[in-house]
């Protein structure tokens, strides 16, 4: 099979389609609904009480850890996609170092779930 | 180039009539839910608009554009408009690489009925579905709400965290493949050779991220209402919601289609062969695409039985799941694999690994039941 990168042609078609469509309903919406706006109901509704501050406040740390971990690995699971697509060819050769190299991963995972980021309590 | 260009409007042809029957689909889904929530509840559901309430979904629709486009005081206005638009986005475009049928000729112009086949095949629903949390984030972060703003921090940590494990349960996939390409994938699974003997372990791996990263039950934490009251859609009305809700439901079609790509055999069915004989290529193609959709809404079937049989998850088990669970399963699921293909067998080794592991997991249950009690 030879790809070209004029087969991706199509999906300006589909972007047309998804962005006319959400483009249109967004309008329509906006033109269709009433307007009535008083101060209390221009409020971010939270309890029902008054809400205390806004919501541009720190969070937990827990979120940001994981999203750094998840950076981290999303990586190193890059690394395998074109190990797979090759996998036949590299065969026992290409396991066995794919497999050091998934140890060496989970080494390190088990180093970060030790060191509890998982820990949601603390 | 005529050929180039008929072949072009072929595939754009193809992309639009995709795109309306996800649309179509979506918006039947929402008719459905309720239809099955009310046969699980032994209730009767929408039976008010039109025969058995079929339009329901229209009226629903209208009911969306006619409600007030709601923008609180605080929210930053332009965040607060693209969150939803982002969401709908993302939803919308992945279905370009999805295999819908094999080769067909209509009017003399002969074409695969697929979006766009290219090489990067899965790597590109990967890639848009990962964006998908973009639109969840911004709305929940531009509403200015305390509660909106914890939905979508919740639903970007747990999108992150079972996209780790899903890109992990793809590349067993890969590994028999040898190709990205969607249309390969398929191919080598033609004539009941499908993924799903030789990746049992892979695909339960797969459905659970699958719901995780639709945010369904027993993974909707983000619009948990116990806790958070509407979680990141709380200031949302109008079109606006509607947009979130509707793509939820298109990300549950998409993914039943990928899921049936990527582990029943796509297109393939049983007396497929048989079928090309009798009645030529092209209605055999088109019914192979009826078999693919009609695998898909079953898949669409399965998300709604769940959301009405299981409870939500809390979210540091939803969390330790992902991360402790579903990570370390879908390497152990990649070694086996690949010990199966280069031993050449890979449905024994398969099944073996998926018996290990049950096996495995009982011993454990065992040993750490008598701990308990001791």
């Amino acid at each position: 099979m030879n790809y070209q990168p004029s087969d991706f042609l199509p999906i300006f078609v589909q972007l047309a389609a998804a962005m006319g469509f959400i483009v249109f309903t967004m309008i329509v919406t906006h033109i269709l609904g009433p307007r009535r706006s008083t101060k209390l109901k221009d409020e971010a509704f939270e309890c029902g009480i008054e809400s205390q501050g806004d919501a541009r406040t720190p969070i937990s740390i827990k979120y940001f850890l994981v999203a750094i971990l998840f950076v981290l690995f999303d990586i190193e699971i890059v690394f395998m996609y074109p190990w797979a697509v090759n996998f036949k060819q590299l065969s026992w050769t290409g396991f066995w170092e794919m497999a050091v190299f998934m140890g060496l991963l989970l080494a390190g995972f088990v180093y970060v779930i030790k060191k509890g980021i998982l820990k949601w309590e603390k | 180039m005529e050929p180039t260009n008929t072949l072009f409007m072929a595939k754009a042809v193809i992309i639009l009539v995709v795109f309306a029957i996800t649309l179509g689909v979506a918006a039947y889904s929402t008719y459905f839910e309720r239809k099955i929530a009310a046969f699980m509840q032994d209730r009767v559901g929408p039976d008010r608009a039109g025969p058995f309430g079929i339009l329901q979904p229209l009226a629903d629709a209208v009911k969306m554009f006619m409600k007030e486009d709601f923008i609180p005081s605080h929210a930053n206005k332009w965040l607060f408009i693209m969150g939803p638009c982002l969401s709908m986005l993302t939803a919308l475009m992945t279905s370009a690489v999805i295999p819908f049928g094999d080769t067909v000729t209509v009017a003399g112009v002969t074409f695969d009925l697929q979006g766009i086949d290219v090489n990067i095949g899965i790597l590109w629903v990967f890639g848009i579905v990962s964006l998908g949390v973009y639109g969840i984030l911004i709305g929940g972060w531009a509403s200015n709400n305390k509660y909106a703003l914890l939905g979508g921090i919740r639903a970007a940590s747990q999108n992150i965290s079972y996209e780790l494990a899903m890109g992990l349960s793809i590349i067993a996939i890969l590994m028999f493949s040898g190709s990205l390409s969607t249309k390969t994938i398929v191919e080598a699974q033609q004539n009941g050779h499908w993924n799903i003997f030789y990746q049992p372990l892979g695909f339960i791996i797969f459905i659970v991220c699958a719901f995780a990263e639709c945010n369904r039950t027993p993974f909707d934490l983000p619009e948990c209402e116990t806790e958070l009251i509407g979680g990141y859609h709380t200031e949302y009305s109008s079109m606006k919601l509607g947009f979130y809700l509707f793509a939820e439901y298109i990300n549950m079609f998409i993914s039943g289609a990928v899921m049936a790509t990527l582990f029943f055999g796509g297109y393939d069915y049983p007396g497929y062969e048989f079928v090309a004989n009798k009645l030529g290529e092209t209605p055999a193609a088109f019914i192979g695409a009826g078999a693919l959709i009609g695998k898909a809404l079953f898949f669409v079937f399965v998300f709604m039985w769940v959301r009405w049989t299981l409870p939500r998850f809390r979210y540091d088990q939803l969390m330790n799941l992902g991360w402790t669970g579903l990570i370390p399963l879908s390497i152990y699921n990649v070694l086996v694999t690949g010990i199966g293909i280069l031993s050449g067998q890979p449905i024994i080794a398969g099944i073996a690994g998926f018996v290990l592991l049950i096996l495995g997991l009982i011993i454990y249950d065992q040993l750490t039941v008598k701990k308990k009690i001791a």
